[in-house]
This record gives structure tokens, C-alpha cells and sequence, in this order.
């Protein structure tokens, strides 16, 4: 007997007990179905989160106060004031390096805004003049607050288009004053929307001038971070370099371990984000062949009972001259092509649950691509006729090493 | 052409070190062509001695000759072979496959000897059409009479033009009116020349071979040819 005669009589099989065949499938099913979902989702959500961070500008360099490794997070990341990076630095680093064209520090605070008797909660975030031209911002009306109002400690805002919607609805902002913290700001202009990027909602946002930040609403002379454009992706690294000696030069450190700021660029950022989310999603991975696992036991099971239930058959197709091998083939296609037929059935709906993900996650918004990753497919079609062959052996040695006189008297 | 020879064939079970002795020193020839009956009380070693001679099972001690030559010492997988060429079965519980065609179940010794499918198709449906069941090839199996189901069984031992036929007990699930029509099959089998071997514990069903190896705890007690044969052609049933 070869084998599509082997898998045509399996076949007859399977369709006999089609409710138990498909509930022994389902483990498979459920196992390769979230493998392929998991796998997809994690590419997806990868994309989403570069997509962002692509959406700055690839040729920035970020500085964070506190040193850290360049792949671990930074001081200030969990929750460690430092305060030893100053505006000044980056009006150093703008003068001493040629490769940076505009640069700008930020520093964020969270607080009610109210104009007449509209109020919303928003972030406000004091920036340099040259914020716009580092993050490729585009205005909407009216216009960005100029560096020297931002010498001057103007009280001017360039409100983000979710707080213009929140508090003016349609009217024209231009011109009007809004209150922050007991102060008054006068609206210059309006950003365009930007939605969601580097992890932060930037339409929820009213930038102020950095120095009046500092000064008026929150009473320090640090700057939370800051981030520089190189004038073109070639001199990144040598920029990143130059502004390591620069601020090592300037903040008296002889021994860079001792560094209190830490340099990267959105090229390293880019990079440890992608390590994360592959770390995390492998972990996915790992948890759903868990159920894979669980799903082959239950072939196993199946297979075990299958193969008591069929004793008589067995000792027959021994009687009538079939061989031990004969016996294990017959019994181990039918356990490979349950789990087989079950992974086919996990990718399919894999495939479309994932590609409904994507299709929810886009609608909302979100700037997410739909990713099937022909080695998840792979993965999934090995791993099901794996879990088959592995699973099924036990079963199939069984069949066949029962004595056939015994197998036929069998009640 | 002396198919079938003992000499001093033995048999012992051992299990956990307790030999249980079932056959002792048999000695006896079948030749191509005859009809016999083993027959015997329950517990006389009867199965057993059936299970050694269609290669179901092994000696202990002494030889056995298939076709001169000797088997004594045959692997599994030669063991199987040589079910799957010499021998057919028809076993009192039928053993047909559930839930199967008439016509698949017929074909299942062929799978494993390496015929194509139309070959076997073919060889099936010659078997089925000798024992009457050419009307029936796509029935299930349990949709037959047992008389039917038997005769399936019957097509399916002949399907391999096997050179001798084990029929164990093969009235024994049966009416008298189906059990005859089996003998009756069985008697013409042999008119054409098959060998065949029947184990039994009914002297009536016995007195239907030409000789009769008469079999009592272990040992042959009596062999010889049937006098007044029993005839299932003119019978009008099986009389048990």
C-alpha cells in the first residue's frame, strides 16, 4: 500500500468520526491559529511603533540627562530626576558641530487649561523655536513662537489640534488668551494633526517656549531631554561622537564611565525598540505552543484509544500478511494528517483573524501594516506535522506491536 | 506434494517463568489437495496448533515444514510474509472491518503484497463473485446477514490464491441454513483443489473434511480418514 492510498483510506477515516476528528484537531488548531496571530500582531505592532518613530525623522539624535548603556533605558526613564542637562549645552552643541542644523530641549509638565469656561487637562511641553524644524511639525494657523520670544520668556502657546478642538471647537484661537497654571499665554497658532508618534499622543499638547516653561510654570533651569537633526544620515555617527566630546568637555568628565548624559541616535533607537518587541513577541510564541503542546497530548490520547478501539482491525491486517512497519506507517499518517489537516485550519484562521487586526487597528487609525511572515507558515506547517509525528509514535508502535493472535480475539 | 510436515512439534507458554506445556511432539503430514478437520475439546491446544501452522505464532521446539522447507525459525516480517502469500483466514467472528465496503474489505490482504489497485479491484471482485456476492460489492459490512458476512470473509481468504485456507470455527457464529451453505463452500474449494484446514470442536461439522486429526491435551489422539463424510450439497441443514 503506498502512501496517497494510505492517506485515502485515512481520509475515510477521519470523515467517519468528523466530530471527534475535529475536537482532536482543535488543540492544533487553537495551538497554530495563536503562533500565527502572535507572530503577525508582534510584526505589526513593530511596524506601528517605527512607523512613529520614523515619522520624527530618522536623522535625529537624542540626548537624555544620566548615563546609561547605550542599549539598556535611561536613568530618567524610571523616574530619576537629573538634572544636569542645560539649554546651554545645546546652544554649544548647535555652535561647535556643523553636522547639527537646528536643535531643541524639552521639558513637560501636565496641568488644567482654561479659556473662558472651557477647561481640558493637557500636557504642556516647553520647546526651543527651533522645535518645528526637528521634528518636521507642520502648522496649521497662524505660526510657531520665534526663538527670540523664546529668549524673552514670552507667554505665547501653539496649541496641539486635539486641545484647539477640545477648547475653542471652530472659533478662531489667534489671538486669544488661554490660561495655564494662574498664568496667562497668548495662542500664536495651531499644529497640524500628527497623531501618535514616538509614543506619545502629540496632538494632546500645547507647546510653550522652553524658557518660560522652566521659569514660570515649573521653577527649574534643567531640560528633560533633547533632540538635534543631523543634516544628513552619513554624519549621524560622527555627530553622535562630537557631542559625547563636547559634553564631556563642557560638564568637567575625564572618564567617560562616569558620563551624566547619555547620546544615541533614532538609528540605536530604532534598533532596541526592534530587540524588545522581537523579544516579547518570541516570548508570545513561546506561551502559545504551550497549547500546541497540550494539543498534541490530546492526539496522543486520541491516537491511544484509537488504536484499543481498532485492536480486532489491527490483528486482522496482521492475519492477512501486514507487517509491523505496515501497521506504524498506517497509524502514524493518520495521527500526522489530523494535525496536519489541524494546522492547515489554525493558519487559515490565523491568516484572517490577524488580517482582521490589522483591518481594526487601521481604521482606528493607527498606522499599522498586515504581516504574514512566510516563516511563520513554515513554522506552523512543521510544527503541526511535528506534533504528529511525535505524539503519534507512541500509539503507532503500540498497534503495531500487538500480538495478532490476541489482537483478534480481542472483545 | 506433501504441503505441510511436523516433526516433533511442541509448544510452551512461558509466563513469569512458568512454562505451561499446550502441544507435545506432534508428528503428521498434509498434503496439497486434503481437507481436515482439527478437532478437539476446548483447552486441547486445537487454536494453538492452528495459530503455528498459518503463521500466526511460533513453535518452541521441533520443526515445521511449509513446502519442504523450514519455518521454525522465521522473523516477524517473513512470518507476515508468508501469511500474506500461503495462507487465508476465516475466523468464527468473521473480522470483517466495520464501517467498510464489501468490496474494500475483500481487497485488504492484496494491500500488502504490492498489487496496483485496479489488480486488486479486480482479484476482489473474481473472489466475491465466487462465493454469490457479486450483488453486494458496495454494502457496508453491517448491513449483511452473518451467512453473508461469512462469505465476505471467505472471498477475502481466497482473494490471495492463498495455497492453503484456515477456517477456525467458521460455523460457529452461524444458523444451521448459513453454516450449511459455508461447508458447502468450503467442500467446493477443495473439489478445485485448494487445501484446506478446519478446527473445530463439533464431530458433525469435522465429518464434513476427508480426514480428521483428532487433538486432546496436546497430543494427536486419533487421525483418520472420514468414512461416511457428511456432504453439504445434499444435506438440508446443518445439524448440530
Amino acid at each position: 500500500m503506498n502512501i496517497f492510498e494510505n492517506i485515502h483510506s485515512v481520509w475515510h477515516i477521519i470523515g467517519r468520526n468528523k466530530i471527534r476528528s475535529f475536537l482532536t484537531m482543535l488543540g492544533i488548531i487553537i495551538g497554530v491559529m495563536a503562533v500565527i496571530i502572535v507572530m503577525s500582531v508582534g510584526a505589526g505592532a513593530q511596524s506601528l511603533i517605527l512607523n512613529q518613530v520614523k515619522s520624527m525623522g530618522s536623522n535625529l539624535v537624542g540626548i537624555l540627562p544620566g548615563k546609561a548603556d547605550e542599549k539598556g533605558p535611561p536613568a530618567s526613564a524610571m523616574g530619576i530626576v537629573i538634572t544636569t542637562l542645560k539649554d546651554e549645552d545645546l546652544k554649544t552643541l548647535l555652535k561647535e558641530i556643523p553636522y547639527y542644523t537646528a536643535a531643541t530641549g524639552y521639558v513637560k509638565g501636565t496641568d488644567t487649561v482654561s479659556w473662558r469656561e472651557q477647561q481640558t487637562d493637557t500636557n504642556f511641553t516647553g520647546v526651543n523655536g527651533d522645535y518645528i524644524n526637528v521634528e518636521d511639525a507642520k502648522i496649521e494657523m497662524g505660526r510657531f513662537f520665534s526663538e527670540e520670544e523664546e529668549k524673552t520668556n514670552s507667554r505665547v502657546a501653539v496649541l496641539g489640534s486635539e486641545v484647539y478642538e477640545d477648547l475653542f471647537l471652530d472659533q478662531n484661537p489667534i489671538g486669544q488668551q488661554i490660561k495655564i497654571k494662574k498664568t496667562y499665554f497668548t495662542i500664536v497658532g495651531v499644529m497640524k494633526k500628527r497623531g501618535v508618534s514616538g509614543m506619545q499622543n502629540q496632538d494632546n499638547q500645547i507647546f510653550i517656549p522652553l524658557s518660560t516653561a522652566q521659569k514660570l510654570l515649573l521653577g527649574i533651569n534643567h531640560i528633560s531631554f533633547a533632540r538635534l537633526k543631523v543634516d544628513n544620515a552619513k554624519n549621524v555617527d560622527s555627530a553622535v561622537e562630537q557631542t559625547k566630546i563636547i559634553l564631556r568637555e563642557k560638564h568637567k568628565i575625564d572618564n567617560p564611565e562616569n558620563d551624566d548624559f547619555s547620546v544615541r541616535s533614532m538609528a540605536q533607537g530604532v534598533e532596541s525598540i526592534t530587540q524588545i518587541t522581537g523579544a516579547l513577541t518570541m516570548f508570545l510564541v513561546a506561551v502559545a505552543a504551550i497549547a500546541l503542546v497540550v494539543g498534541g497530548v490530546g492526539i496522543m490520547n486520541i491516537m491511544l484509544a484509537a488504536v484499543q478501539e481498532r485492536t480486532r482491525e489491527i490483528g486482522l491486517r496482521k492475519a492477512v500478511g501486514a507487517k509491523n512497519k505496515n501497521i506504524i506507517v498506517q497509524f502514524l499518517i493518520e495521527s500526522i494528517m489530523i494535525t496536519a489537516l489541524g494546522g492547515l485550519i489554525g493558519i487559515i484562521l490565523g491568516i484572517f483573524i490577524s488580517f482582521l487586526v490589522a483591518k481594526i487597528a487601521q481604521s482606528l487609525g493607527y498606522d499599522w501594516n498586515f504581516v504574514i511572515s512566510i516563516s511563520s507558515i513554515v513554522l506552523g506547517c512543521f510544527v503541526s506535522v511535528g506534533v504528529g509525528l511525535i505524539f503519534g509514535i507512541i500509539p503507532a508502535r503500540k498497534a503495531s506491536q500487538l500480538n495478532p493472535i490476541e489482537a483478534l480475539r480481542y472483545e | 506434494m506433501i504441503l505441510i510436515e511436523a516433526k516433533d512439534l511442541c509448544k510452551e507458554y512461558v509466563n513469569e517463568e512458568v512454562k505451561t506445556p499446550v502441544l507435545h511432539d506432534l508428528n503428521f503430514k498434509i498434503e496439497e489437495g486434503e481437507f481436515v478437520a482439527i478437532m478437539g475439546p476446548s483447552g486441547s491446544g486445537k487454536s494453538t496448533l492452528m495459530h503455528i501452522l498459518s503463521f500466526l505464532d511460533k513453535i518452541s521446539c521441533g520443526k515445521y515444514l511449509f513446502k519442504n522447507k523450514d519455518v521454525s525459525e522465521f522473523s516477524d516480517d517473513q512470518l507476515a510474509e508468508m501469511r500474506s502469500k500461503e495462507v487465508g483466514f476465516i475466523f468464527q467472528a468473521f473480522n470483517l472491518l466495520p464501517r467498510t465496503t464489501v468490496l474494500e474489505n475483500v481487497m485488504l490482504p492484496l494491500i500488502y503484497n504490492g498489487l496496483s489497485a485496479t489488480a486488486r479491484n479486480f482479484k476482489a471482485k473474481q473472489a466475491l463473485i465466487s462465493v454469490g456476492l457479486e450483488h453486494r460489492l458496495n454494502y457496508f459490512t453491517n448491513q449483511l446477514s452473518g451467512g453473508e458476512k461469512q462469505r465476505v470473509a471467505i472471498a477475502r481468504a481466497l482473494v490471495n490464491d492463498p495455497s492453503v485456507i484456515f477456517a477456525d470455527e467458521p460455523t460457529g457464529n452461524l444458523d444451521s441454513k448459513s453454516g450449511l451453505q459455508v461447508m458447502k463452500i468450503l467442500q467446493s474449494l477443495n473439489e478445485e483443489g485448494k487445501t484446506i484446514i478446519l478446527v473445530t470442536h463439533e464431530r458433525y461439522t469435522a465429518e464434513h473434511a476427508k480426514r480428521i486429526l483428532r487433538i486432546k491435551d496436546g497430543v494427536i489422539v486419533s487421525d483418520e480418514q472420514v468414512l461416511n463424510r457428511q456432504m453439504a450439497q445434499t444435506a438440508d441443514e446443518l445439524v448440530k
